[in-house]
């Protein structure tokens, strides 16, 4: 019960919150740019940022203005003339689309945005990250792949083709006159143990 | 046979094609790349010692940094880099937990939470008349359960509540072109108090109430001599001004709405002075300072406007604010220099006969000057006093003293660099014994068969720590010698300060640093600060004997025509061997392609009047350049004007006093640029350095083109007049952006292309016979990068082989700069994701390995980017031949791999320029990114296909060759043991 009452004190409170995401005319002089950004994998009231990103910045055309992040994940640049800019948030770890918003003079408080990326809309200015960014490259667990194919497993690789397919590439008959000679050679060598190999089969 | 061979390369192919050009594991960070933090000069700092576990100091800089350091050890807590518009003006500490930073002159407030750094809240202050911006926190004033801070910027103040950052009311003070100097507001009072100044002839006093701005009352009173310079608040109803002439002080006094002025004459109060005064910035209660021909005097305002002087110094030393010790006291720090060494003092606010401490610290030279102080108290163990000061070097290094001690040191000098040059570390000399070999070795092989373990993952968490100890720690790493690869070097690093520092590549520590002379400030040079910096001596054939030694050029002032000033630094020992100036301007500075016997750079200085100064000034370099004289072409591009023009070296100037090393230059050629429709936005021009390693480039089909490779290109662009402002400003109709290749011996425009509905900003680099450069495109409404490559014509025919068995081929005519070449361009764009700040490319050796191009992006990291995807020959649908090329299928936009970010999961905070070194390895390029922070690793854009990589399993490439030898004998005896038992049968 008592979750319920809170519930619709919330949702009351959020009601007489001020249209806080879009465009504003906050003076005679420009406009307001308010958004928020919002991380997947935390609470949809978005209260409480992962600790590695309170260092979001959030950049206006190119660097023209650079504002941080609130705690609630709002943010909004003041003073904006009318025309079209470009909204770019930088989070190590995540890769943000850049967003083009229209801020017009005449129908101020609506917003047009859409990503850059991909051309989608934005009913909105809510900015969620397109992808995580890894940085480094997974170590692989051990497999045999793995020692396969670094160079000593090639080698190994190559001995094994050498001993075991290359006898059979070979023409029996040949071979075996081959042995003779070098076994009225008597020279103990390589091919002769190739041979000897050969003869296992 | 032939069969399996071809099978097993092809399955060599393959597993060597399948890794990706540049990757990191996260272990191997720390491996080859090191990073540093730095916050810059400090300007203001804030202790928040108080009831707190981690003592902090909250800082300010002239870089836009707010940062939080660890009081005990200089360390970073956290830190935040503001816009590069966004100065900060002012910081505090609010309600103990939040730190307050005014910035933009007043226009925007930010709360940052004190323990983590996360921003709390902002508000933007709007006004409309830029003004002083002024911060005033009372430290128990609330006004519905909330504490007020006051802001006065933009001609209005603002009260805004602490905890939310709401304007809780606001009023117009500048509505008459009153220049509001300080807020006032007495502890405990419903009055804030404003006082200030109305073209330095009107003193007014406005008193609010606090809880609602209501304006209570407004005075002002008409002083005809005139003020000279600000106002100094001396206690809650006083201020000192001094009178136009500066000989005159005036006491001011405002209480209960009646001013008054009391005048009394400089001369009255100290004797044999002879300059003008001026009145310094200082925040000491009854007191205020006074700077007179060389020192400075502390001057007390005693029953009620009597002037009485307390202390003077001299006018090099440092004072510090007041701090407010309990019952009622208060403590301030002065720092005196001495000969390396400073002298510390702390007095008391209300008696400044004894010395509350007195300490000598020995200081290094190469700090310089005490510019800033702050003091802080604590209290000992026997209840009394202790204090703790912040000093501000001229460096700009911060170090804190306590008990006569240095606890910790900065060097935020390195926040600031301008420039960057790598030199050479000296051959080693001595033998190496036999004993530490043997050690060496058994330790070596400890490790390997460790790294082993690891690559196997049955190492224990023991073992894994050691590995990454062993990894960290390779000794070959911070040698001060040559390495076989060429990774060692020093960097040679030129900072704001005016300081040189000189790091070690390997690890990144400082190897010496020098305060240069010729930077310092003196009275012959004002403002001086470097410009840049130049390889001088590099001895690499004769002259080994001497030591590498870079040139250092500065000027005296904020204009291209000011006064130069230069210094050669020994980049070994660090020594200044020389220094001149100030000079002749600096305009332009040529580094000219030859050198002396002594292995001297010739440089040529073009000064403001156009004239060419040669250096070294020896009679020699004066022989080796009269002979060049007539090859000797430079061109300068006069921005504000829209004009490019090229100019020759002429004969001897005439001067009235004669001198051999100065000559004339003469106009060769101009471009104008139509001024209504285009403004230069960027120029670029290939690395000096750079090698070429082949002419030409054999394509898929066995055609050959030819590389258009000149020392002499110049990449310029225009944007339209009205597109030069940010993004936002501009329609995709007005605006164009017009790249031109210009060759700059002759002034032929070699290409010129047009992007409609771009505009800048434009970052390029210009690299063998290609120019990739990065703009913005209204239209899309993203960012693109373009390629252009230019491709010699001329030689196109040359491909006939039978040309060239005749010998009718133009291969050995000579290449010369005057000819009008036949080129063709081909070109091509992408769109790419981020903004970029600032673009690079790698060099290497002989440059044989492929390039990349390296972006600094505007959220500070740095993106490797291979030159394959920036080809003009790409195609939607390569054909099979010219995907065996190489040519990757076009894409409209250009791929960003989190992989290939060379900084991986750092960032280079207000990153500013990236520099690339070839290393002696032909694969691999060193690469220094400096902002506010210090970056620095090696790439190999190729991989390193030249050596084995750092992790490279020895101790499995030996267990594998015992394995096989192993392998052989048994076999050999099981062969020889069936051999006997067939011949038996």
């Amino acid at each position: 019960m008592a979750a319920h009452h809170f519930l619709i004190f919330l949702s009351l409170i959020l009601l007489l919150l001020p249209s806080a995401l879009g465009i504003s005319n906050g003076n005679a002089e420009g406009y307001s740019i308010n958004g928020k950004v919002r991380f997947p994998g935390f609470s949809a009231t978005g209260f409480g940022l992962p600790a590695k990103i309170s260092n979001v910045k959030v950049i206006l055309n190119g660097g023209e203005k650079v504002t941080f992040l609130r705690p609630d994940g709002y943010f909004s640049f003041h003073n904006v003339p009318a025309g079209t800019h470009l909204i770019e948030v930088a989070a190590i770890g995540y890769f943000f689309s850049p967003v083009r918003v229209d801020v017009s003079a005449r129908n101020p408080g609506k917003v047009q945005a859409a990503l850059t990326e991909n051309r989608r809309a934005l009913s909105e200015l809510v900015l969620e990250p397109l992808r995580e960014e890894q940085y480094y490259e997974i170590r692989e667990p051990f497999s045999i792949m793995s020692i396969v194919k670094s160079p000593m497993g090639l080698m190994i690789g190559f001995m094994a083709i050498v001993m075991f397919l290359m006898p059979k590439l070979v023409d029996a008959e040949e071979l075996k006159r081959a042995q003779e000679e070098m076994g009225n050679q008597g020279v103990p060598s390589l091919a002769n143990f190739l041979g000897g190999a050969q003869r296992t089969n | 046979m032939n069969m399996a061979i071809r099978a097993f390369l092809l399955l060599l192919l393959f597993f060597a094609s399948s890794n990706p050009a540049y990757s990191l594991y996260e272990d191997q960070v720390g491996l080859m790349d090191w990073h540093q933090q730095y916050i810059g000069k400090v300007k203001h700092a804030v202790f928040h010692t108080q009831k707190a576990a981690r003592k902090r100091v909250i800082v300010s800089t002239e870089e836009n940094v707010v940062a939080s350091l660890d009081l005990r050890h200089g360390e970073i807590f956290w830190r935040h880099v503001l816009g590069p518009n966004d100065v900060i003006d002012q910081i505090d500490v609010a309600l103990g937990k939040y730190v307050i930073t005014l910035s933009s002159g007043g226009s925007v407030l930010r709360a940052w939470n004190l323990p983590d750094g996360q921003m709390v809240w902002e508000s933007t202050l709007i006004g409309s008349t830029p003004s002083k911006p002024l911060l005033l926190i009372p430290t128990n004033l609330k006004v519905d359960k909330d504490n007020l801070i006051f802001v006065y910027g933009n001609g209005f103040i603002h009260a805004v509540a602490s905890i939310d950052g709401e304007v809780i009311w606001k009023k117009e003070l500048a509505s008459e072109g009153i220049d509001v100097q300080q807020l006032i507001y007495p502890d405990g009072s419903e009055i804030i108090y404003a006082v200030g100044l109305l073209g330095f002839s009107r003193f007014d006093a406005y008193q609010l109430n606090v809880k609602s701005g209501e304006l209570l009352k407004h005075n002002n009173m008409l002083f005809p001599a005139g003020f000279s310079g600000d106002l100094s608040v001396v206690t809650d109803d006083t201020a000192v001004a001094l009178d136009s002439t500066g000989k005159i002080l005036v006491v001011i006094r405002f209480q209960d709405g009646k001013i008054s002025f009391h005048q009394t004459h400089v001369s009255q109060l100290i004797e044999d002075i002879s300059g003008a005064a001026v009145i310094l910035p200082s925040k000491i209660p009854g007191m205020f300072t006074l700077k007179i021909d060389a020192s400075v005097i502390f001057i007390e305002v005693i029953n009620e406007s009597k002037l009485k002087v307390v202390h003077k110094i001299g006018h090099a030393n440092a004072v510090s604010d007041a701090l407010s010790l309990p019952e009622d006291q208060q403590a301030v720090a002065l720092i005196q220099h001495g000969d390396g060494k400073i002298l510390l003092t702390v007095k008391l606010g209300n008696d400044w006969t004894s010395n509350l401490i007195e300490e000598t610290i020995q200081m290094d030279r190469q700090r310089g000057l005490v510019h800033k102080v702050f003091i802080n108290s604590y209290v000992r163990t026997d209840r009394s006093n202790g204090f703790r000061v912040l000093i501000v070097m001229e460096d700009h290094s911060l170090l804190l003293l306590q008990q006569g001690e240095i606890v910790w040191s900065r060097e935020d000098g390195l926040a600031s660099v301008i420039d960057v040059k790598a030199s050479e570390l000296s051959v080693e000399k001595d033998g190496v014994s036999v004993a530490k070999v043997e050690h060496s070795l058994f330790e070596w092989l400890k490790g390997h068969l460790l790294k082993l373990k690891g690559t196997l993952m049955i190492a224990t968490p023991d073992d894994v720590v050691a590995i990454q100890k062993i990894r960290l720690q390779s000794s070959e790493k911070g040698k001060m010698t040559r390495d076989h690869n060429g990774f060692r070097k020093l960097l040679i690093v030129l900072t704001r300060a005016g300081k040189l520092f000189a790091l070690h590549t390997g690890d990144g520590r400082i190897v010496w640093s020098r305060l240069l002379n010729s930077l310092r400030k003196s009275e012959t040079c004002e403002n001086p600060r470097g410009i840049s910096l130049h390889q001088w001596q590099d001895p690499h054939h004769h002259a080994l004997d001497e030591n590498p030694s870079v040139l250092v050029f500065g000027r005296c002032g904020y204009n291209s025509d000011s006064a130069g000033v230069l210094s050669i630094v020994d980049t070994y020992t660090g020594e200044e061997r020389n220094h001149i100036g100030p000079l002749h301007s600096i305009a332009h500075i040529i580094p000219l392609p030859f050198t002396d016997s002594m292995e001297q750079r010739l440089h040529l200085l073009v000064d403001a009047n156009r004239h060419a100064h040669l250096y070294p000034r020896t009679a020699e370099a004066l022989g080796i350049f009269q002979r060049e004289l007539g090859n000797i072409f430079w061109y300068a591009a006069e921005t504000d004007k829209g004009i490019l023009r090229g100019y020759g070296v002429q004969k001897n100037c005439v001067l009235e006093v004669a001198d051999d090393f100065c000559f004339d230059t003469r106009d060769l050629w101009s471009i104008v640029f139509p001024s209504e429709s285009e403004k230069i936005a960027a120029t670029a021009t290939r690395s000096l350095n750079e090698v070429v390693h082949t002419q030409a480039k054999v394509t898929a089909d066995q055609e050959v083109m030819y590389k258009y490779i000149s020392k002499n290109l110049l990449f310029l662009a225009t944007v339209a007049p009205k597109a030069i402002g940010p993004i936002g400003s501009v329609t995709p109709d007005e605006s164009s952006l017009v790249v031109y290749v210009i060759d700059t011996v002759t002034g032929r425009i070699l290409h010129r292309m047009t992007h409609h509905g771009s505009q800048g900003p434009v970052k390029a680099v210009v690299s063998e016979n290609w120019i990739v450069y990065h703009y913005f495109n209204l239209r899309a409404h993203r960012y693109e990068m373009s390629v252009i490559e230019i491709y010699d014509q001329a030689r196109a025919e040359n491909k006939d082989v039978l040309k060239l068995v005749l010998g009718t081929h133009n291969l050995t005519s000579p290449i010369t700069a005057y000819s009008r070449p036949e080129v063709f361009t081909k070109s091509q764009s992408y769109f790419f994701a981020h903004s970029v700040k600032t673009m690079a490319v790698t060099l290497t050796a002989k440059g044989i390995t492929s390039k990349q191009v390296l972006l600094g992006t505007i959220g500070d990291q740095v993106l490797a980017l291979d030159k394959r995807f920036l080809d003009p020959r790409r195609t939607v649908n390569p054909t099979q031949a010219e995907k065996e090329e190489g040519i990757i299928p076009l894409t409209d936009s250009l791929p960003i791999i989190p992989q290939s970010y060379v900084t991986h999961a750092l960032k280079v905070e207000g990153l500013r320029g990236i520099a690339t070194i070839p290393a002696k390895l032909e694969s691999t390029t060193l690469v220094f990114a400096y902002g506010v922070d210090l970056f620095f690793t090696r790439l190999a854009p190729s991989r390193t296909y030249d050596s084995l990589t750092e992790d490279f399993s020895y101790a499995l490439l030996l267990i594998t060759i015992v394995a096989l030898i192993v392998a052989i004998f048994v076999t050999w005896v099981w062969s020889e043991k069936k051999e006997l038992q067939e011949k038996w049968r």
